[in-house]
């Protein structure tokens, strides 16, 4: 079991970490952050594997990944 | 469930980085402030930022901060650490700072063999300006100041730094990386990596990393990634240009 | 306390070892070449760095990165050099970092000639770089004056964080003259900078975020550089209020007053004293810093009784001038005589064309 968590105001939604996830589980939401950006989120978190990827794809270091 | 990775020790939880949505310089700088965490060294680094993109990063770090002149980095780099010999001195720059008007100092710095870190982020424009040619721009490539695209009678053709440094005598550890995808930026972490490991038994090492500039390109993020692989990696090929144990 | 007979540029060299310099870095440019050439051998034997860059302008970034680690360092040039010098000179007095430049001036503009000059005259003292930065400018007159002026230019840049710059030419460098050297500074004796160099962490001036320490030139906003600029604008009152030097020779009842510095005010006090010996009375005010300039000699001089300032310089145009009729009662006229272009001023010749204007 792992899960991510995006921080909201330090995502700016360039999709690196939807295209990098192995389990494609990440999309761009419709939250919007401060800045107006759309921010990335994590869906059918029961799949996702701990793996970092998205984590360390993301220009904004906006991920964090729990196991 | 316990938190396995997020922000290092390395970066100001409060400050978050100023790059447009999808830049490379944003993954390199994250990796280096994992590295730098990792290695036990954040305490007595110091890290040279000229002029350009590359140096909106220096605000997000914890680590102490040495503003350069543009293209000077190298060159400060050298009075520091031979002043201050147990400082852990790292450059990083961009493409348009190191390759052009920087050349001379990256080049003189990396023949003494300086016992400096440089990281060099090329996405083959200049970035801050607003989109201008830079040395590593590519030939057809469209920029502000070549807009019918770079052609070699006129402006000349993409130089590779990494080639010209792995072909000095003094330089440890001169490689190319790209962040476009996790695989590279994996390999890019290793990278930087090595890289500091050299810094730290006495020698110069030179990364350079092909990155994204979504906007100087004027696509997305994703298109710049596709862009990455199907021409910035064929004028700049990846790999280990020298290792020297 | 050993006489030596030193070369000017040899001297400088050895009297910034003395002050405790353990870094420099710089080109080969005539005259000044003996500077880098005694300090390449000197500075490794008293555990300091020498580095010969690729570049006037890399060598003032090697002394900005050095001087950011709390070392005592200098670069030293001539003419053209320092315009290369200049955004590196910049960038030290933004960042409030101490350093010390030597320009041993030749002819110009552009390539000019290696030979002796007085035409980095406002270069030096108006702007020796961009944004308004200024800086310490010291002129000696002869290589023992030179060598204490070094020696000292190391203590003004420390107290002030700024960039003291010793102003002479290819005469006072090259010329071999008897001078006694300083003792070497013991380096602890030095200012403690452990506040702000950057090769520390903590609470400082230049400190953000509890430790983290900046190095820099680059402020966020306008109104921060703004308040840096002030700081500075005060400090260069400061300079002007405590810290002008000038040497007064012969000034007492002078009639004729010469205005010269470094090399010109040798040849100035031959002509004043052959005056003298012809019943003229001659005066000599030569300025010893030129930034602060020592303006008060010069507003002090009543019209009734001083006829003539005749400015000596081997600069044409002259600039020194400028200062001087800055400052000079406009009812006495002010006059130039000088060579330029690299021709010595000789002492005959300065003679000659002052007794004309008399």
């Amino acid at each position: 079991m792992a899960k991510i968590e995006v921080a909201k105001d330090r995502c700016k939604g360039c999709k690196l970490c939807v295209l990098n996830c192995p389990k494609n589980i990440i999309k761009i939401g419709s939250d919007v952050n401060t800045a107006g950006y759309f921010v990335a989120e994590q869906f059918n978190p029961e799949e996702c594997t701990g793996c970092k990827l998205c984590a360390i794809m993301c220009p904004d270091m906006a991920i964090s990944v729990y196991k | 469930m316990e938190k396995i990775f997020g922000l290092p020790s390395t970066v100001l939880e409060q400050m978050t980085h100023q790059f447009c949505p999808g830049c490379g310089h944003g993954i390199v700088d994250s990796l280096l402030m994992h590295e730098l965490e990792e290695m036990g060294v954040k305490e007595n680094t110091a890290i040279v930022w000229p002029v350009g993109c590359s140096p909106m990063a220096g605000s997000v770090s914890t680590i102490n901060q040495v503003s350069a002149a543009h293209g000077r980095a190298a060159a400060v780099a050298t009075g520091l650490k031979r002043s201050s010999k147990d400082t852990f001195v790292i450059c990083y720059q961009g493409d348009g700072d190191l390759a052009a008007i920087g050349t001379a100092e990256t080049i003189h710095a990396a023949n003494r063999g300086e016992n400096i870190t440089v990281i060099f982020g090329n996405n083959s424009i200049y970035g801050m300006t607003g989109g201008q040619m830079a040395p590593t721009t590519m030939l057809g490539q469209l920029s502000t100041t070549t807009q019918s695209g770079r052609n070699s009678e006129q402006h000349g053709n993409p130089i590779r730094m990494a080639e010209i440094i792995a072909g000095l005598e003094a330089p440890k550890f001169v490689a190319r990386y790209s962040v476009h995808d996790a695989k590279h930026v994996m390999q890019t972490k290793q990278g930087i990596k090595k890289a500091l490991e050299v810094n730290k038994n006495g020698g110069y090492s030179f990364i350079e990393v092909v990155t994204m500039c979504p906007t100087g390109w004027k696509m997305t993020p994703e298109q710049s990634v596709k862009k990455i692989v199907e021409e910035n990696l064929k004028v700049f090929p990846l790999g280990v240009l020298k290792e020297v144990d | 306390m050993k006489k030596e007979f030193l070369k000017g540029n040899e001297a400088m060299a050895e009297a910034a070892v003395r002050a405790g310099c353990r870094f420099f870095a710089g080109y080969p440019i005539t005259p000044q070449n003996e500077i880098p050439e005694h300090l390449s051998r000197r500075l490794f034997e008293v555990g300091g760095e020498f580095v010969q860059a690729e570049s006037e302008v890399a060598a003032s970034y090697m002394v900005y990165g050095s001087s950011m680690t709390g070392t005592r360092c200098m670069t030293s040039s001539s003419g053209c050099g320092l315009a290369l010098k200049a955004e590196g000179i910049g960038y030290i007095t933004g960042a409030r970092l101490p350093a010390v430049v030597i320009n041993v001036g030749r002819g110009g503009p552009g390539l000019g000639q290696i030979l002796p000059s007085q035409q980095d005259y406002l270069s030096a003292t108006k702007a020796p770089s961009n944004g308004g930065a200024r800086a310490f400018v010291l002129a000696p007159s002869n290589v023992q004056e030179a060598v204490d002026l070094v020696y000292e230019a190391f203590d003004i840049a420390d107290k002030y964080r700024c960039v003291c710059y010793v102003l002479t030419d290819g005469v006072i460098g090259n010329m071999m003259e008897g001078v006694v050297l300083p003792e070497m500074r013991d380096l602890s004796s030095l200012p403690d900078k452990s506040d702000w160099v950057v090769t520390k962490r903590g609470p400082g001036p230049n400190t953000q975020f509890g430790n983290k320490r900046i190095i820099t030139s680059w402020q966020n906003t306008g109104e921060e550089l703004e308040a840096t600029n002030q700081v500075f604008a005060d400090m260069l009152e400061g300079w002007k209020a405590n810290e002008t030097r000038y040497e007064a020779y012969q000034m007492d009842d002078a009639e004729v007053v010469f205005a010269a510095y470094g090399t010109s005010a040798r040849v100035a006090k031959t002509v004043v004293n052959k005056m003298r010996a012809e019943g003229i009375k001659a005066g000599l005010l030569r300025p010893i810093t030129l930034f602060p300039f020592p303006e008060k000699p010069f507003e002090a001089l009543d019209a009734a009784k001083v006829k003539k300032v005749i400015c000596l310089e081997m600069s044409i145009p002259g600039q020194l001038i400028e200062d001087v009729r800055a400052f000079v009662d406009k009812k006495i006229p002010v006059e130039h005589f000088g060579r330029s272009g690299g021709v010595i001023l000789k002492p005959e010749e300065a003679y000659e064309a002052s007794k004309k204007m008399l």
